[in-house]
């Protein structure tokens, strides 16, 4: 069982969130410039790391807020929890730069 | 198809004969002080070089290795494996096989495992224990009643079994569901596949191991793959925790970890990797003969040969690569058997596991050339890969040989997520994986 810290209402169990997957996909355009190739890897391919994933989670049984996530996904420990317009903050002295991995 | 079963090759006996399971050896071993029984796959040190090396010695990869030799005598091929073979969600799964897909092409892809899977303990002289004692997924409205009807229509056309039942004939099946006033889900009818069954998973990576050594084949354990050398957009070779192996061709069937290798091979796949649970009662008499999935909570269960029940149910909904669940889902599937079975609510637990299942969006599996020149894909299967084994083995072996897609592989490519034509079976087959 994950405790959630919600930015908003505060540590709260796993069962009143849902998690919406990966974070920080740049949405490519301008939509005319974009090939099918480009827009498929937008659209589909992920990371999926094993290790630290940055992701989106909904208190979707409270206050109905997103936020974003830095969870181990081999451990679940959650190491981050921060706003939904924050960069990727950086975990065990490593920086995530937004320029590397981001979909 | 026709074709390759026609020039389908006799097993390779130059490396001895090949030791023939029977009642009489059974009996002939069984009598001596000393029984006779030998391992059952060689335990090579890996070469330096083979024309393939396939990653991942799981079902669909013993599987690739057999059908390689079978189909098309290709035998100089390593299978290499980061922990025992069969270990990961070969022998974490809840051992269903069925072909009741909606789309024409899931029909073709699951009914073509479903029909080798048929014949199978006899091909390997291994004893896969399938028993096809039918899938009942029960329906709780006239809607799931309508959509049943247009389901069955569908799989009738795509020459897949498939039968309506109402009410009657679900409780006759399986009389202790919950057919009482107060079930919080009650029971209109069902929709039945007779062909579909379990079938004893370690017994599947073991026939396939057995047989694909027997053809000279090398099943290397304890053999983790490190990395990727890649020469002008081409594998060349793959690094391991023991040497360096060159290969022509090296094939991915690694499931859950399949980004993790395309990651080291220097691209991105379609997949996210979810933990599915699985658990299992204490054993207890007979006490259901067919498996039974109940769509509005996803749980589903059958009865093993020695009396557990096998209860699966939902993912956890957030990645993960630790193979173990956590208690809200189980809570959940196990709320769920109770809830259509309130006679189990009395059994005890005994086991409960976690695999991690690689999910595609369109919840259809990746079968093909991946974007490395020489490297083939057998991936994405989600939480029904066992059920898929000896096609995705058969499919794959083909794309290895020919350097084609199989006719039935082809919609499973790639390519479908850029030209968007999608397999959508999430929505198509109401399953959730």
């Amino acid at each position: 069982m994950l405790l959630i810290d919600c930015p908003w209402c505060g540590p709260r169990a796993q069962v009143e969130f849902a998690c919406g997957g990966e974070s920080h996909i740049a949405r490519p355009g301008p939509p005319d410039t974009v090939g099918d190739d480009i827009w498929a890897a937008y659209l589909f391919e992920r990371n999926n790391p094993k290790g630290i994933q940055f992701e989106r989670w909904c208190h979707a049984h409270g206050c109905c807020q997103w936020f974003n996530v830095a969870r181990d996904t081999v451990s679940h420990e959650i190491r981050a929890v921060y706003r939904m317009t924050d960069p990727r903050p950086p975990v065990d002295g490593t920086r995530f730069d937004e320029a590397e991995g981001s979909g | 198809m026709a074709a390759e079963r026609g020039s389908a090759v006799q097993p390779d006996r130059r490396n001895g004969p090949r030791r023939d399971y029977s009642w009489a050896g059974l009996l002939r071993h069984g009598l001596r002080r000393r029984p006779g029984w030998r391992p059952a796959w060689r335990d090579p040190a890996p070469k330096a070089r083979y024309r393939v090396v396939i990653v991942g010695a799981g079902g669909h990869g013993l599987a690739t290795a057999y059908y390689l030799a079978r189909n098309h005598g290709i035998t100089d091929v390593a299978v290499l494996e980061k922990g025992w073979l069969g270990g990961g969600n070969t022998g974490r799964n809840t051992t269903v096989v069925r072909s009741n897909y909606l789309y024409p092409e899931s029909a073709r892809l699951y009914d073509l495992a479903l029909r080798l899977y048929e014949g199978l303990g006899r091909e390997l002289n291994f004893n896969i224990m399938l028993s096809q004692r039918g899938m009942i997924m029960t329906g709780h409205s006239r809607h799931d009643m309508d959509a049943y009807a247009h389901a069955c229509n569908a799989m009738l056309l795509n020459g897949v079994d498939s039968e309506l039942l109402d009410r009657d004939r679900v409780r006759a099946m399986a009389p202790l569901l919950n057919f009482g006033p107060d079930a919080r889900y009650p029971i209109h009818g069902g929709i039945l596949q007779r062909r579909a069954g379990i079938a004893r998973h370690d017994a599947v990576a073991w026939g396939y191991a057995r047989a694909a050594d027997a053809h000279g084949i090398d099943i290397v354990q304890n053999c983790a793959v490190t990395g990727f050398d890649i020469e002008g957009g081409r594998v060349a070779a793959v690094q391991t925790g023991r040497g360096r192996i060159a290969a022509d061709t090296v094939a991915l069937c690694v499931a859950g970890h399949s980004s993790q290798l395309a990651g080291l091979a220097g691209f991105r796949l379609p997949i996210e990797s979810y933990a599915l649970q699985a658990m299992v009662s204490e054993p207890v008499k007979p006490v259901l003969d067919t498996v039974v999935l109940v769509p509005p909570t996803g749980m589903y269960l059958s009865q093993s040969d020695k009396g557990e029940l096998v209860i699966g149910g939902g993912l956890d909904l957030y990645n993960s690569y630790g193979q173990r669940g956590n208690p809200p889902v189980r809570d959940a599937v196990l709320g769920a058997v109770v809830e259509a079975w309130p006679a189990f609510g009395r059994l005890k637990l005994m086991r409960q596991w976690g695999g991690i299942v690689d999910v595609v969006a369109d919840s259809s599996p990746i079968l093909g050339p991946a974007p490395v020149d020489g490297m083939v894909l057998n991936c994405g299967w989600g939480t029904g890969g066992f059920k898929a084994i000896p096609a995705g083995g058969w499919l794959t072996a083909h794309q290895i040989a020919t350097g084609q897609p199989h006719p039935v592989a082809a919609p499973f490519g790639l390519h479908r997520f850029a030209s968007g034509a999608l397999i959508d079976e999430a929505a198509a087959a109401g399953i959730a994986h």
